[in-house]
């Protein structure tokens, strides 16, 4: 049995009156790619948040290679690095400048700072921009200096929220060439959420779909393609998922009904 | 410590790109100088309260510091509204060490700011009575920069909304400025004024300058730094406060 580097068990997230994780549990392996699908609004980013240390669970717990991420934040944080939906460098530094304020938020031994820099930027091909202000970067450039920057402290668990949102076709295959060789050489743990079901059946080993806070199915793609006897992971998804649309921001009573429904038609 | 330097640092290399900012920095206590210096200078002087720039320089040098110090937690909001926030609050780091990295950052520009004020009045004519008092000023400026962005760095912290941080802002910034004697004596002033003035902290901070710079005070030096010191750290420690709780 290999080791398990992310376990959330009876997680639970309550906003108000709003339940938006309703007592999800999974586990990921060391080494594992683990895809979070679902739609808009089903809890990916708040459980996101939470494996990431931003959120506090209302119950159940989480741990992160050996870390409950709760009572021990400090060591949980160290072991992951993660590139968020929305960008997250300081537009007004340049790319190294960035690199080096992470590097040492992470307390990177300075002999080795100038030199990972280095390999990094080389890596995602911002090398020859380092002394450019993150301003002036496309959105493609910002993204892979957010790779780059999550990778700097060396994590064990690599989380990716949405990671190829509005890249072009080349970003998308470097960025997931890149993932894929991380994860095949250094063994890295790899988590993520994306629309592009594709991207999912490419590369991740199991795969977990969240609809309004619970986690409806879980398996790799050829599981989830026999239980729902379908021949695309996109297929399968829609099946279990629905056709309807989602609003991103339901307030409070939309969000009850669809919670309502969601219970109702006994989707579970 | 390499982490607080690090944040420091980026507050100053934020500050010093921004070009627009010193101009502004410059421009506003420049009119101050010219327009109520100049401007009120013979009222004051036949009232026979002296020079009445030498009177205003150290109040308009502590009214620099309180404007860009409380606005200090603009940068916050700016943060979080643009992810910065939450890669900082991701890391190892302690909020302690993060909100105290970017306040000090913050109070350095503002002290720097606050100084520049004291340049531009030597070119109108301002003489400190004592040169080397000029290291009880940078002392009296950090402590509060150090104070109010710290305070400011709490407000930023659980208000996400800039017209929200801007009301709040203007609701606290003019009665600070306007009741703290920056730019009347206080000995004179009908008691009602006084009694404001003597509760509000700003005072102090103006007063310890005055003394500093023109050798005037009102409520002498022990007071003054006494006020300052337990103001300092009843902020710090909110802002601390604030800055621990923030979920992003």
């Amino acid at each position: 049995m290999a080791e398990t580097m992310i376990t959330a068990a009876n997680l639970v997230k309550r906003f108000g009156d709003v339940t938006a994780v309703n007592n999800i549990s999974f586990s990921v392996k060391k080494g594992e790619v683990f895809a979070f699908l679902g739609p808009n609004g089903a809890g990916k980013s708040t459980t996101i948040k939470m494996l990431t240390t931003l959120l506090q669970p209302t119950s159940g717990e989480i741990t992160l290679s050996g870390f409950d991420v709760v009572t021990q934040q400090e060591e949980a944080r160290k072991s992951f690095g993660i590139v968020f939906q929305d960008p997250s460098v300081d537009d007004e530094l340049t790319a190294k400048e960035n690199m080096w304020l992470h590097a040492v938020l992470y307390n990177v031994p300075k002999a080795e700072i100038d030199t990972r820099i280095k390999e990094l930027l080389t890596l995602v091909e911002l090398w020859d921009r380092r002394d450019s202000r993150v301003k002036t970067f496309s959105g493609g450039m910002k993204r892979r200096l957010e790779i780059a920057r999550g990778l700097l402290h060396h994590p064990a668990v690599l989380f990716l929220d949405e990671p190829t949102i509005g890249l072009d076709t080349q970003t998308r295959n470097l960025l997931w060439d890149y993932v894929k060789s991380l994860n095949k050489t250094k063994h890295m743990t790899i988590f993520f959420t994306t629309h592009y079901l594709e991207e999912a059946e490419n590369i991740a080993e199991n795969i977990a779909i969240i609809d309004h806070g619970i986690i409806i199915a879980k398996g790799t793609t050829e599981t989830l393609k026999k239980i729902t006897k379908t021949k695309t992971l996109e297929a399968a998804y829609l099946k279990l998922t629905g056709k309807e649309l989602r609003d991103e921001a339901a307030n409070g009573t939309e969000r009850l009904k669809l919670r309502y429904r969601a219970r109702g038609g006994g989707i579970r | 410590m390499r982490v607080i330097y690090a944040l420091w640092l980026r507050q100053i290399k934020r500050y010093s790109r921004a070009r627009s900012r010193l101009v502004g920095a410059v421009g506003q206590p420049l009119l101050f100088l010219l327009a109520l210096g100049y401007g009120l200078g013979s009222v004051f002087k036949r009232a026979g309260g002296g020079n009445y720039l030498h009177f205003l320089v150290p109040g308009i040098m502590a009214q620099t510091v309180l404007f860009s110090s409380m606005f200090f937690g603009i940068n916050i909001i700016f943060d979080r509204q643009f992810g910065f926030l939450k890669e900082t609050m991701v890391t190892p780091v302690s909020r302690l060490k993060i909100m105290l990295g970017s306040a000090l950052g913050g109070a350095t520009t503002s002290l720097a700011q606050g100084l520049l004020v004291f340049i531009i009045s030597l070119f109108l004519g301002f003489r400190p009575y004592n040169w080397v008092m000029l290291l009880v000023v940078i002392l009296i400026l950090a402590m509060l920069a150090t104070a109010l962005t710290s305070f400011s760095s709490g407000v930023g912290a659980f208000v996400n909304d800039f017209q929200g941080f801007q009301a709040i802002n203007q609701f606290l910034i003019f009665p600070l400025y306007f009741l703290s004697g920056a730019l009347y004596p206080l000995t004179n002033a009908p008691t009602a004024l006084r009694i404001i003035a003597d509760v509000n902290p700003i005072s102090y901070a103006v007063d310890a300058l005055r003394a500093a710079l023109i050798n005037q005070s009102h409520y002498g030096y022990t007071k003054d730094f006494l006020v300052l010191g337990i103001t300092m750290t009843i902020l710090v420690l909110f802002g601390v406060y604030r800055f621990r709780r923030i979920e992003a």
